[in-house]
């Protein structure tokens, strides 16, 4: 693990890699992804002239989202660790191709989205795709509908919650799974999640209505007033 | 607009996407349909409960292996 922090704005003068010494003792001094924020543009600025360190800092603060994201789409952790190095590994070679015409993250967002899907598409063959035309909306009328109460989701414990998001994850059909994960989880829009998959608009609506709903059908298994857990 | 007619927008409306028009044709729908408006409901607050969801922990081991690729390939740049 690399302990250089680049803070731009402080002028704290040259970043350091940390080549050697404790490189498996995690960074104390992460800053809240709030900040980020704000000096994202500079830290992409800083690692495409070549400042490593800078570069390994985007990766501290996304790392963790991006492996959320190459998990829940190739649902395989193997796979899923490789999908993500890749993922960061070409998001370096091709920086002089990002422009900013899009958050940082969302552009890589979209490389690791494909590294996923190659690898869900090897193991899995003829299985799904992506492309097959978008489905009649004729029998999305929900049939189980029970009250929830105000507040279910404080009848479970976040770890028991975690555990039922990540089974439903895992279970969708790989061709809503991935438009959930990107529109919900990840935040891209219609437009960005259409175009990081190369499907249409229609067809990204019409998937991410379709596991939403499976998605109330989980939870309502779960929550409807009076169930026990 | 009929029941079907909200389930057909009800992404569009969580999302805000849905035209003014519609949009108050579907707010006039739920304000006597019980069904669709706990369908808009809970599927709002399941939404909701997805993104509050934390990221899955990054093992250790994983971490260290991408931090050594990319070393790897940061340094052979630098060279």
């Amino acid at each position: 693990m690399f302990n250089a922090i680049f803070i731009p704005e402080k002028g704290h003068g040259a970043p350091v890699w940390g080549f050697s010494g404790a490189l498996s003792t995690p960074n104390p001094h992460r800053l809240p992804s709030s900040i980020a924020r704000e000096d994202e543009h500079l830290l992409v600025a800083a690692a495409k002239k070549g400042d490593a360190a800078a570069f390994e800092e985007l990766v501290n603060r996304y790392e963790e989202k991006v492996f959320r994201l190459t998990r829940n789409i190739t649902g395989n952790r193997e796979d899923a660790e490789d999908a993500m190095q890749d993922a960061f590994l070409k998001a370096y070679s091709h920086l002089q191709d990002f422009h900013g015409d899009s958050r940082f993250y969302t552009w890589l967002v979209r490389i690791a989205a494909n590294e996923s899907l190659m690898r869900l598409r090897k193991r899995r063959p003829n299985q799904f795709s992506l492309d097959e035309p978008v489905e009649g909306d004729t029998d999305l009328m929900p049939r189980e509908l029970e009250d929830w109460g105000p507040s279910p989701e404080q009848g479970y414990a976040q770890a028991e919650l975690q555990g039922i998001l990540s089974e439903f994850i895992e279970q969708l059909d790989p061709e809503f799974r991935i438009v959930l994960v990107l529109r919900d989880l990840e935040e891209l829009s219609t437009q960005e999640t259409a175009e990081a998959l190369g499907i249409s608009v229609p067809a990204v609506k019409s998937r991410l209505l379709r596991a939403r709903l499976k998605l109330r059908e989980k939870l309502n298994r779960h929550f409807r007033r009076g169930t026990l857990h | 607009m009929n029941c079907k007619g909200v389930i057909h927008e009800l992404s569009n409306y969580l999302d805000g996407d849905l035209d003014p028009g519609l949009k108050t044709e579907l707010e006039r729908h739920l304000e006597h349909c019980e069904d669709c408006t706990m369908i808009v409901d809970q599927t709002k607050k399941s939404i909701e409960i997805l993104c509050d969801s934390r990221p899955v922990e990054l093992p250790s081991e994983v971490r260290s292996r991408l931090h050594s690729a990319l070393r790897q390939k940061l340094s052979s740049r630098s060279t």
